[in-house]
């Protein structure tokens, strides 16, 4: 099966400075990998490369069969990001944000309502203005606008971080879903104790690149151990 | 194409909706520009008359930059540069669904510009549609060229002095052209207002054609 | 390269054997012009010695606009070449800039000469002519793209920005041009313009060399500024390198 996620040698620049200093990372599909490492490792620049938002100056990067090398475009309709940063219009609904989401991304109108019900986000918050809530339900609200484009790469930056525990247990679920339908998860995470539960793979990322790779286990879940 | 046109359209036409900014601040402060150009000319009516059209395009210019400004400023708020470029929508497509969104929200200052043109300046129409027309073509042409130096000027860390510096010597014909036109349409002067009307059209129309292949790249690396 | 290392103690110049002869040609050109700018040539038969200021004022004009011509000409080679591979190019960028600040050099010449000549032969500073108030257009117009070339942002952002600008400036020139000119001619009232003496033997000439003169001293300080930006960027780039080893080695000393 070819690989979903190929980088070799990959660099990639931040203005002058080498986020990405020779990144090595094969993932197949319905993985689910979990990138560790200290802060300034290269994980967000990792993921960003990976969705065409960083671009790859040498080496060799491909997503889904996209060469990001040559052209970093083509494949951003289809993975989702979930950063840092939530992507929401602070006077919209969140009614509004998923469903203008949706529609950008070609999603039907009645999955907004059930993306934003699959995140926790009750009815009675659908017209409330993004700027107005908690800063969990704002990112459930991005979660959702992820949820409703279907992508076949979730890239996800610290997801469980600002969620309490309700939403951390679906976000668990979501992702397991996900992969369980054909989609292949990179998520890098801080909360070791529950990431490690879900992933069925760890790297480990320093100074731009993977120092440790505890392979690839199929089967999914469990703790495998680190090379 | 023209979906995801409208489609950008609506989204930033629904954030004016739910925030009414152009409406509740910036018509106001059109307004407000029109009074104190009146203390500026000693409120002399003979005098007001004759410059309600230039004064008229000069409001619309302070009100537009402010809107084109806001309209790239929930752009670059949260990351959402970075979530119009996931989207798949083709930048032509963003570029034209935002300044059909400017041309909404210009147009609903110029409606309440206008009516203090009648009011406070005792500005008599000769020809409504030249007037109207004018209008039309001068919104358009400061809408697409707002656009695209909005997108210019954009950004977390530019100063908010940059567009105007920017974009007033682009608009500058228009403002031109279009004070032309209205005067004709006013009947203060012999002009051919239609032509002048024809160069707001063909100037939209060429910044139209340079912001579409220009935004592509312009998107790209923020 | 263009490069010379100077002595101990001072960093790289921006002078090579090539900008001195250049330099000195400028200087020698500077006086031979000025002697028949002021003594040579005639007075003219209505202006007088104030005719003089024509021998700065249109060659200035004209320079200001190759310099921006040759902006905009760079920013499009920048532009495509950078399609091909990102980074590539930054030369065409840099001459763009070294262009438009001289351009804007000659343009605020051309808005004093203009002035003065103006309150020499007219008694006003300034008219409303098509030609005064297009170039005080195109002078902000550029000063503009100066300060898109100041943004804060990453270098590479900057760069296109500015190269995007000056294409549109490109386009957006000749538009104003137009319309101020429709505008004046339309709407000619008391304006005089500068009316340009006829300008034949004598006078062509030292107008011609005057020309000649300035697009040498133009040339003079594009070269100087190019090179100055480029030893900026060389500054940047020297990090570059030691940043990768860097950013490797705390993956091994970890």
């Amino acid at each position: 099966m070819p690989p979903v996620v190929c980088f070799q040698a990959a660099v990639a620049l931040l203005g002058r400075y080498p986020a990405l200093s020779g990144f090595d990372l094969e993932v197949g599909p319905g993985e689910i990998v979990l990138l560790r490492g200290p802060n300034g490792a290269g994980k967000t620049s990792f993921l960003r490369a990976c969705c065409g938002l960083l671009a790859v100056r040498s080496g060799r990067a491909e997503v889904l069969g996209h060469d990001l090398v040559a052209d970093r475009r083509s494949v951003r309709r289809h993975v989702g990001l979930l950063g840092h940063q939530n992507h929401l219009y602070s006077d919209l609904w969140v009614r509004d944000q998923v469903r203008f989401r949706a529609a950008s991304a070609g999603a039907a109108p009645d999955e907004v309502a059930a993306a934003m019900e699959r995140v926790g986000l009750e009815p009675r918050l659908w017209r409330i203005p993004t700027e107005r809530l908690s800063a969990g339900q704002r990112r459930r609200v991005a979660l959702a606008s992820l949820i409703v484009r279907r992508p076949r790469v979730w890239l996800l930056d610290e997801p469980h971080a600002g969620l309490d525990a309700e939403g951390r247990d679906a976000l668990d679920d979501l992702l397991v879903d996900a992969t369980g339908a054909g989609a292949t998860v990179l998520f890098a995470s801080h909360e070791l104790d529950r990431a490690e539960a879900v992933a069925s793979r760890i790297v480990e990322v320093r100074g731009g690149r993977i120092t440790e790779d505890s392979g690839s286990d199929q089967t999914g879940g469990g703790r495998p151990d680190v090379g | 194409m023209l979906g995801d046109v409208l489609l950008v359209a609506k989204k930033d036409l629904l954030i004016e909706w739910r925030s009414r900014i152009t409406i509740g601040q910036i018509a106001p402060l059109g307004v407000l520009v029109l009074v104190v150009f009146a203390f500026a000319l000693d409120a002399n009516a003979e005098l007001l008359e004759r410059a309600a059209g230039g004064l008229f395009w000069i409001a619309v210019l302070f009100g537009g930059v402010l809107v084109v400004q806001r309209s790239f400023d929930v752009e670059s708020e949260d990351g959402n540069d970075d979530a119009l470029r996931l989207s798949g929508i083709e930048p032509p497509a963003i570029f034209l669904g935002k300044a059909l969104a400017l041309v909404v929200q210009l147009a609903s200052l110029e409606l309440v510009l206008g009516a203090g043109l009648l009011v406070f300046f005792n500005t008599s129409v000769e020809s409504w549609p030249l007037a109207l027309v004018a209008a039309l073509g001068g919104t358009l042409a400061f809408s697409v060229c707002g656009t695209l130096y909005g997108a210019l000027a954009s950004g977390v860390r530019v100063r908010d002095t940059l567009l105007p510096l920017l974009l007033i010597p682009v608009v500058a014909p228009v403002l031109l052209a279009a004070t032309r036109a209205f005067e004709a349409a006013f009947g203060l002067s012999t002009d051919a207002g239609w032509n002048w009307t024809g160069l707001l059209f063909a100037i939209a129309a060429i910044f139209a054609a340079v912001g579409s292949v220009a935004f592509g790249p312009l998107l790209e690396d923020g | 390269m263009g490069e010379q290392n100077a002595p101990a103690g001072q960093g790289p110049m921006t002078a090579t054997p090539a900008t001195r002869v250049l330099g000195g040609v400028a200087v020698l050109a500077t006086v031979v012009a000025l002697l028949l700018g002021l003594v040579v040539s005639p007075k003219d038969v209505v202006q007088g010695d104030a005719v003089r200021l024509l021998y700065v004022h249109v060659p200035v004009i004209w320079i200001a606009y190759g310099s921006f011509g040759l902006t905009s000409l760079a920013s499009a080679l920048y532009l495509w070449r950078g399609r091909r591979r990102a980074d590539s190019g930054r030369h065409y960028d840099r001459l763009a800039g070294a262009a438009a600040e001289c351009g804007v050099l000659f343009t605020g010449l051309t808005l004093i000469s203009g002035a003065l000549w103006g309150k020499i032969t007219w008694g006003t500073y300034w008219q409303w002519d098509a030609r005064l108030t297009t170039t005080v257009l195109l002078f902000i117009t550029y000063i503009g793209y100066l300060a898109l070339r100041r943004l804060p942002a990453d270098p590479t952002v900057r760069s296109k920005r500015s190269a995007i600008m000056a294409l549109a400036s490109f386009v957006n020139v000749p538009i104003v041009h137009f319309s101020v000119d429709w505008w004046r001619t339309l709407h000619q009232q008391e304006s005089f313009g500068l009316g340009e003496p006829e300008i034949t033997g004598e006078m062509l000439w030292s107008l011609l060399f005057s020309t000649l003169t300035m697009t040498i001293v133009a040339a003079w300080l594009m070269v100087h500024r190019y090179r100055v930006i480029r030893l900026e960027e060389m500054l940047d780039d020297e990090g570059l390198c030691a940043a990768i080893e860097a950013r490797q080695a705390e993956a091994v000393g970890s």
